[in-house]
């Protein structure tokens, strides 16, 4: 048989093609309607944290940084709750990283605050001594890019049915909604709302007369990004 | 005329040889300056705080990996596709005009997409998926670009003499198909344009899977890309380089058969090992594990099929320096696909994963197996392209044992700087409490950091002597006669 199929390049490259897709047949395509399904908690990005997002890939944190908590004490201790599938429901894409040259940043939210990222962001050794990672200078000079995340918003709304302006059960009983804009106008203003609550509690001066100037600097975006990692 | 032998047209492979060469170089510089960012973060800094935006760690990672995969690694890939091609098949590229132009698209368009994605990557413009960076518009091009090299190889094999397919078609039809499945799949996404049109950044996308499935898919595909721009059409130009290198017959058919069927059905079983522990379903996991210790087999035997190819000869490993790095890279594929399976258990990968030992493992396979082999087949072929003997030999000798030197001192490091890290993650203290800070167990790594930073540099002195050597050989090394290309390659002093 093999001595045919090298004499036959069609049924060559037919049975290799078989032979090489059976494994993701088997092993990918059944798990897809039940994985993706959000746990109770779980909500969309808003348009500032759907930015900041950006920001964090833009500067490829993810090449550091996990988000992914194994369910081992020692993570657990250091980290919080291991991860679970529901809670990435709305990421896309997933950002677990496959290298720790930093800690995982899954709960980051939950013990950091604004002053520390903004401290840390602009002389991580001031913070942490013997960190190796670089300083984020430009995040407070660059303006983020809100109306690309807003496009995001509306392509998974539209495409995945992700529950925009909708009441969605939180874990300890209450009803959170997040709002999508109708115009991009409006998700600016509502992306600006949100940044102003960070920037009053940085001391950047650039960036609060950035964001009183009614622009959204990077950092501000990332920030907010960072304090809903929970 | 019937009489005569082919003559070969290696346009199209030379111009991938100069492409292999030059990011060879230049994206192995790009890991050496992140190497030593590891070591002194100064380095982030290396054309000033205000240009810290472009030179970060984070924004040359991709670079580094992105253009020695899919630079030099896939460019010398396609060179010997397009030298060893004409010459199994037995047909010249000149015979069809057709397939001339497709290749010489194939390489122009290929350089187009590359010289965008190194831009946009500067720029910061990545989708995050790790060895699938790119937004859309350069998936699509991408697209394109495998096309016309399928373009070439069907359409060899379809005008083709020799009748019977030698197994280093085998290897580069596999590459072929299986890249193709996982491009397309991984990069599956949705344009926000389509929702959106007019709002934000036109080349953005939104993945078509979320989360878990997400990266399902991302290491599905992340692993084999590994095995089939890594593997597989590096074991293509083992099969042939080393076989008319050493004037030896391969050493057994049946090796090759179930060493190839083997590795087509099992890897593409792997790419779970990369998410154990993970929230991806636990009988995924397991697979992924049981794969990838399965997988030894098919790796090893490749690799043992490789060396006793040499059974009786091994007096030209110490003769030809181009012996010698095709006999150290199947040692390191060896190596390395043993090694691979062991970080694959789950009990020792809850130790290696995030940690530096996967970064060692990659670069004893990437260093050891795959640079080694691309050297020894571009020296092999230079000559009977450019009808001039390499060179210098005592140059490409020099350069293997730097190289050699580099590699150990690579992985060495990283393996003690792996397993140092991921102890001391979970080393507790007598009371149960963590026994370091996060912060402890990066600083402890810096004379790890520094050693790698070294054993890459001396790699990278060793791409730049060999760059040295074939720009030579091309331009000015004695000119040879077609008798003196029989078997071994012709070489300088």
């Amino acid at each position: 048989m093999f001595h045919w199929l090298e004499k036959n390049p069609f049924f060559f490259a037919v049975a290799v093609f078989v032979v090489i897709a059976f494994a993701g047949l088997v092993e990918i395509l059944p798990n897809f309607a039940q994985a993706s399904r959000p746990i109770l908690g779980a909500k969309p990005y808003s348009t500032l944290e759907l930015t900041g997002r950006l920001v964090y890939i833009k500067n490829n944190c993810n090449g550091c940084h996990s988000q992914l908590i194994r369910p081992f004490k020692s993570e657990t201790d250091r980290y919080g709750h291991y991860s679970m599938s529901g809670e990435y429901a709305y990421d896309r894409p997933f950002l677990w990283g496959s290298k720790r040259t930093g800690p995982d940043l899954m709960r980051v939210g939950n013990y950091r605050t604004t002053d520390w990222h903004e401290t840390h962001m602009k002389d991580p050794v001031a913070v942490v001594p013997g960190s190796i990672m670089p300083a984020y200078t430009w995040l407070f000079k660059n303006i983020a890019d809100v109306d690309t995340a807003y496009a995001e918003q509306l392509t998974v709304q539209k495409f995945f049915a992700v529950p925009y302006n909708t009441e969605l059960p939180m874990a300890d009983g209450s009803k959170v909604t997040v709002a999508l804009a109708d115009t991009l106008e409006g998700a600016r203003a509502s992306a600006l709302e949100e940044a102003k609550v960070v920037a009053a509690d940085m001391k950047d001066q650039a960036v609060k007369d950035a964001v009183a100037a009614g622009q959204v600097p990077e950092i501000v975006a990332l920030i907010a990004y960072l304090n809903r990692l929970k | 005329m019937e009489n005569r032998p082919l003559e070969y047209d290696y346009t199209v492979a030379k111009l991938f040889m100069y492409n292999a060469i030059f990011v060879g170089v230049a994206g192995m510089l790009a890991g050496v300056v992140l190497a030593w960012q590891m070591a002194f973060p100064q380095f982030n800094y290396i054309l000033g705080v205000n240009f810290a935006e472009y030179t970060n760690f984070g924004r040359l990672r991709a670079i580094h990996t992105d253009s020695v995969i899919y630079g030099f690694v896939l460019s010398a890939v396609w060179s010997t596709w397009y030298y060893v091609g004409q010459r199994v098949l037995k047909v010249s590229m000149a015979e069809s005009k057709f397939l001339m132009f497709a290749g010489k698209a194939h390489f122009w368009i290929y350089m187009a997409a590359s010289v965008i994605i190194v831009i946009g990557l500067q720029l910061g413009i990545t989708s995050s998926k790790e060895y699938s960076e790119f937004e859309w518009p350069i998936d699509a091009g991408i697209v394109v670009v495998w096309v016309l090299w399928g373009i070439s190889i069907f359409g060899l094999i379809g005008i083709r003499r020799e009748k019977s397919l030698y197994i280093s078609i085998w290897y580069y039809i596999a590459t072929f198909l299986a890249v193709a499945m996982l491009h397309i799949f991984n990069n599956a996404e949705i344009p926000t344009w389509i929702a959106a049109p007019g709002v934000g950044n036109w080349y953005h996308s939104v993945s078509m899977y979320a989360g878990t499935n997400d990266a399902l898919v991302q290491w599905w595909f992340g692993h084999n890309a590994v095995a089939f721009l890594l593997t597989t059409p590096i074991i293509a130009m083992s099969y042939y380089f080393l076989p008319k290198e050493s004037g030896q017959a391969v050493y057994s058919y049946k090796l090759s058969l179930l060493a190839f069927w083997g590795l087509m059905f099992v890897y593409l079983w792997a790419g779970g090992h990369h998410l154990l522990f993970s929230t991806v379903p636990d009988w995924m996991q397991t697979m992924g594990s049981v794969f990838s210790v399965v997988l030894i087999l098919p790796s090893w035997g490749s690799a043992v099929n490789m060396l006793l190819t040499m059974k009786g000869e091994w007096q030209q490993v110490a003769a030809s320096p181009l012996i010698k790095f095709m006999v150290m890279a199947s040692t390191f594929y060896m190596f390395s696909t043993l090694e691979g399976p062991i970080q694959a258990i789950k009990s020792v990968n809850a130790l290696a994963h995030f940690t530096d030992w996967i970064i060692g493992h990659v670069h004893d396979g990437a260093l050891g197996w795959v640079g080694f082999m691309v050297i020894a087949a571009l020296s092999h072929m230079a000559p009977r392209m450019f009808k001039r003997e390499i060179y210098s030999k005592s140059l490409l000798g020099t350069q293997f044992w730097i190289q050699t030197l580099g590699v150990i001192l690579y992985f060495t490091s990283m393996w003690i700087a792996g397993i140092t890290q991921g102890m001391m993650w979970r080393a507790h203290d007598e009371f149960g409490n963590l026994a370091y800070s996060f912060i402890d167990t990066v600083v402890v790594l810096h004379p790890y950091f520094t050693i790698r930073a070294v054993g890459g540099t001396l790699y990278l002195i060793g791409m730049v002597m060999f760059a040295y050597n074939m720009y030579k050989t091309m331009t000015s090394s004695r000119v040879v006669e077609e008798s003196e290309l029989q078997n071994a390659t012709p070489m300088g002093a």
